[in-house]
């Protein structure tokens, strides 16, 4: 029996993936969880940044939204959305922003705004928020999201933050200078997109996971051939994440 | 320039400067700063059909919309962080169709105000090419133009200065009837300072046709001038400036208060049924005279609770879950 928890995985999967001295944009939830994990962890030159203008806090406490004043505390700077969305879209700037969302295509398209018709939505989500501009602006992007087959569709009921848009250069032939989506972390494995097509195909599952398991949750085909086991998640990780990162687990909730 | 004339209570300012059918913009966001005690007045007052422009919004939007004083909307997120993914009175309206809708991002809005702040009719961004935020229209076409409507959501046009293929998004500048923003200190003569992270409110501030601001503190002209590198807008922008100690709770208020977690649990519990929550606007909002009102049903311990530290701006250790 795992002696860790799905999101504990996922912060610690995402925090992994992030290159020391990178420039990290996060959203709330495990996004919040994950940017600080690697700066605590995997890659503690890097920098964290809020959408709300919060540049490089301490993080001393974590934060439950982009405007919690735990992201204008020991910061470099606190400036406004103008000057965050200004870094995000740099062109010095190898930017990578965390985001989840309710659904994502193949292509790694995001739909965080409505189920069904938009003008008469079944399911209303909050809406962008800045989303639809890290997608749109960043280097890169690393989405989290709950592997379910409603969630894993062809086609997003409302496309709120572009991925690869149809797939091979459709995404630069739309007008973006950069950007596009890393990696897909769920709760049982990290999906990666091909170099050419750009479609998603599945690069590693967790200790415990089936390949089936992955398919059968995914509501269109995926190439499984590449997957490799994710290594479980080493003592210092999981200490320094319940201990040090989110010891009330306002994020984590409740513990394996 | 001194206050003469521009200090009110909440009261005489919403009954002076927010009319119903205005576009009203809300400084704050999601769960920090909002203008608490102007949008309660602007509910006891019951105003109908106000037209809110939002970037990304809480408390305040999910009080004004579930109050029935909301008609039309454009906004980029309702939420409230932990507390509430989707704002919950936002949710239900918007699922019933109560609100006209209109999805943008939080840097296409905030670009719009900024936009309307420098008196451009438009301006350009690389954000949102090829999502349904540019191919979807909310507000029904025989809206289109009318009031304050823009005539079109956006345009996608070619970058006129590159070659033909180089998309940008063009954008309708935003200039609403009035911005309500809480700050931490306004001087006696009416120059205001925000502390912490000023979102968009300065944007939406100098956007705007009417400005009102209250405030934790009013301190001597003196005393803000000795640092006017930490100021955010000068006194003649500002129509009205409103005393009110505490007046973003449950939202936060940086180096004053921290958000109230438990109201903001409690809000988000009672929000769910259409009984609970008119039960909350009539405690709350109806059955009090003013926000002191409001803030004199709170549990003094809750208050001390959180309490921001000076040097963080927040309150530690306190009890979020």
């Amino acid at each position: 029996m795992a002696d860790y928890t799905d999101k504990e995985m996922m912060a610690l999967c995402a925090g992994r993936l992030v290159p020391n001295g990178a420039v990290l944009f996060a959203g709330t939830g495990l996004s919040m969880l994950a940017a600080t994990v690697a700066k605590r962890i995997h890659a503690p030159e890097s920098v964290v940044f809020f959408e709300t203008g919060g540049i490089d806090p301490a993080l001393d406490e974590l934060p439950l939204a982009v405007a919690d004043p735990r992201v204008m505390s020991g910061s470099a700077m606190n400036a406004g959305l103008i000057e965050a969305f200004s870094i995000l879209g740099h062109r010095r700037l190898s930017t990578i922003a965390f985001l989840g969302a309710a659904q994502i295509d193949p292509y790694g398209n995001l739909n965080s705004t409505a189920l069904g018709d938009y003008r008469h939505p079944k399911v209303r989500f909050p809406g962008s928020g800045g989303a639809c501009d890290a997608a749109s602006l960043a280097w890169g992007v690393i989405i989290f999201m709950q592997h379910e087959k409603k969630r894993f569709v062809p086609k997003v009921d409302y496309l709120t933050s572009p991925g690869w848009l149809d797939g091979g250069d459709s995404r630069q032939k739309a007008g973006f200078k950069r950007g596009g989506p890393l990696a897909v972390v769920t709760n049982l494995g990290i999906l990666k997109f091909h170099p050419e097509t750009k479609h998603m195909y599945l690069a590693e599952v967790y200790p415990g996971v089936s390949v089936e398991e992955v398919q059968e949750k995914t509501g269109f085909e995926l190439d499984v051939s590449q997957a490799v086991e994710t290594p479980a998640p080493n003592e210092q990780e999981l200490r320094i994440l319940r201990e040090e990162v989110d010891p009330q687990r306002l994020i984590l909730g409740p513990a394996a | 320039m001194d206050l003469t004339g521009k200090l009110m209570t909440a009261k005489q300012a919403v009954e002076k400067f927010v009319h119903s059918g205005d576009q009203v913009s809300l400084g704050g966001f999601t769960l920090s700063r909002n203008p608490m005690s102007l949008v309660h007045e602007i509910i006891r007052q019951g105003l109908k059909d106000l037209y809110l422009v939002c970037h990304s919004q809480g408390q305040a939007m999910d009080l004004l919309v579930g109050a029935g004083c909301v008609g039309r909307m454009e906004i980029a997120y309702g939420g409230l962080g932990r507390f509430a993914p989707t704002c919950v009175r936002f949710r239900r309206a918007v699922q019933q169709g109560d609100l006209s809708l209109e999805d943008y991002s939080n840097y296409q809005m905030s670009l719009r105000f900024w936009a309307g702040a420098m008196g451009l009719p438009m301006i350009a961004t690389k954000t949102g090419l090829n999502t349904d935020i540019v191919k979807k229209d909310g507000f029904s076409p025989e809206d289109r133009g009318k009031g304050k409507v823009p005539g079109l959501k956006l345009a996608v046009q070619d970058n006129p200065f590159a070659e033909p293929g180089d998309k940008v998004v063009l954008l309708p500048a935003l200039n609403p009837d009035v911005t309500l923003l809480h700050a931490q200190q306004v001087g006696t003569d009416g120059t205001v300072r925000i502390k912490g992270l000023s979102f968009a409110d300065l944007e939406q501030a100098r956007a705007a046709d009417r400005v009102i601001v209250s405030c934790e503190e009013i301190v001597p002209k003196e005393q803000i001038r000795q640092d006017p590198d930490q100021n955010a807008l000068p006194g003649f922008l500002v129509d009205a400036v409103v005393h009110a100690p505490l007046g973003a709770h449950p939202t936060a208020c940086h180096y004053f208060y921290d958000y109230d977690p438990q109201h903001l649990k409690m809000y988000g519990k009672v929000a769910k049924e259409n009984e609970s929550f008119q039960a909350y606007l009539d405690k709350w909002i109806y059955g009090c005279r003013d926000f002191e009102e409001y803030l004199a049903k709170l549990d003094p311990a809750a208050l001390e609770r959180i309490k921001a530290d000076p040097v963080l701006g927040y309150a530690p250790g306190l009890d979020r879950r």
